[in-house]
C-alpha cells in the first residue's frame, strides 16, 4: 500500500532526526527481537548474539541501510526492496512473520528514543511501511 | 500457558506500579488510530472522525482504563490465564465476534505505550518479559477451540 505524502514526510522526517545512528536503533531493534522471540534467532545461529555482539552491531548496520533505503522509496517500496525481498524469502527462507517481529521491535525502540516525537500519527504513518518492508 | 521466571514477574510488577491513568488511557486511542478498521467496534462511543478526537474521546480513554484493568488481573494470576479471562474470551468473540489476532495487536500496543513512558526502564529485557504477558494474556483471550 503506497504511503500518502503527509505520511512520507513525516517518516523522512524522523528519519533526518536519527541522523547517524540508524544503525545503533537497527541493532536495538534486533537484540530487542533476539530476546523477545527467540525462534527468531534461528536464522542467526552462525553469529554470537550476546547483547552488545560486534556481530549483531554489523547485522543492525545492514538493517539500518535497508530501512534508509526503503524511506528514499517510499513512493515504490516494492521495487526498492525487491532484491532484498527474494534474498530473504527465497534464498533464506525467511518466515515473513518475522519481519512483523522485527518491525514492532523497532517501532518500540524509536518509540523509546523519541518518545517527544511519537504521537498517534507519527506511530501511524511508521506502521504502514514497516509490515511492507 | 507462559511460564515466567522470577526476575521477569519481579520486572513486569515495578513497571506495572508505575504505570499511570494517562499512559492507560492513550492505549486504545492509539490503536483505533492505528488499526482502524477496529473503530466499527466502537461506533456508538462518540467521535471517531480524527485523530484528535479518538485520542480525546472520555469514552474510548475510560474504556481503556477499564481493559486495562482487566489485563492487570492477567498480571496477578499468570497460572491460570485461561480461567480468568474465561469471561471475556467469550464477551470478545462469542459475542462480539472480535478477530483474536486483534488481541495480539492491542499487546503490541502497550509496549508501543510503556516504551515512550518508560524510556528508561524499557531496556530489552524488560520488553521481553511483557511480551510473554501479552502474549499470554492474548492466547488466553482466543477462542478455546483454536488451542
Amino acid at each position: 500500500m503506497a504511503l500518502a505524502a503527509a505520511d512520507r514526510a513525516t517518516v523522512r522526517a524522523l528519519w533526518k532526526k536519527m541522523g547517524s545512528n540508524v544503525g545503533v536503533y537497527a541493532t536495538e531493534a534486533l537484540e530487542r527481537m533476539f530476546l523477545g522471540f527467540p525462534s527468531t534467532t534461528t536464522y542467526f545461529l552462525h553469529l554470537d548474539l550476546s547483547l552488545g555482539s560486534t556481530q549483531v552491531k554489523a547485522h543492525g548496520q545492514k538493517v539500518a541501510d535497508a530501512l534508509t533505503l526503503a524511506v528514499e522509496h517510499l513512493e515504490d517500496l516494492p521495487r526498492a526492496l525487491s532484491a532484498l525481498r527474494h534474498r530473504h524469502v527465497r534464498e533464506l527462507r525467511v518466515d515473513p512473520a518475522s519481519f512483523q517481529l522485527l518491525g514492532h521491535c523497532l517501532l518500540v525502540t524509536l518509540a523509546r528514543h523519541f518518545p517527544g516525537d511519537f504521537s498517534p500519527t507519527l506511530h501511524a504513518s511508521l506502521v504502514a511501511p514497516t509490515p511492507g518492508a | 500457558m507462559v511460564h515466567f521466571i522470577a526476575e521477569e514477574m519481579a520486572a513486569v510488577a515495578c513497571l506495572r506500579a508505575k504505570v499511570n491513568m494517562e499512559a492507560v488511557g492513550e492505549i486504545l486511542g492509539r490503536f483505533l488510530v492505528i488499526y482502524s478498521l477496529t473503530q466499527s467496534f466502537f461506533d456508538n462511543f462518540g467521535s471517531l472522525s480524527s485523530h484528535s478526537a479518538i485520542m480525546g474521546n472520555p469514552r474510548i480513554k475510560a474504556h481503556g482504563k477499564k481493559e486495562l484493568t482487566s489485563f492487570g488481573s492477567g498480571v496477578k494470576h499468570v497460572d491460570d490465564p485461561k480461567g480468568t479471562f474465561a469471561q471475556l474470551s467469550e464477551l470478545h468473540c462469542g459475542k462480539l465476534h472480535v478477530d483474536p489476532e486483534n488481541f495480539k495487536l492491542l499487546g503490541n500496543m502497550i509496549l508501543i505505550v510503556l516504551a515512550i513512558h518508560f524510556s528508561k526502564e524499557f531496556i530489552p529485557q524488560m520488553q521481553a518479559a511483557w511480551e510473554k504477558l501479552t502474549t499470554g494474556v492474548a492466547n488466553a483471550l482466543a477462542p478455546r477451540k483454536y488451542h
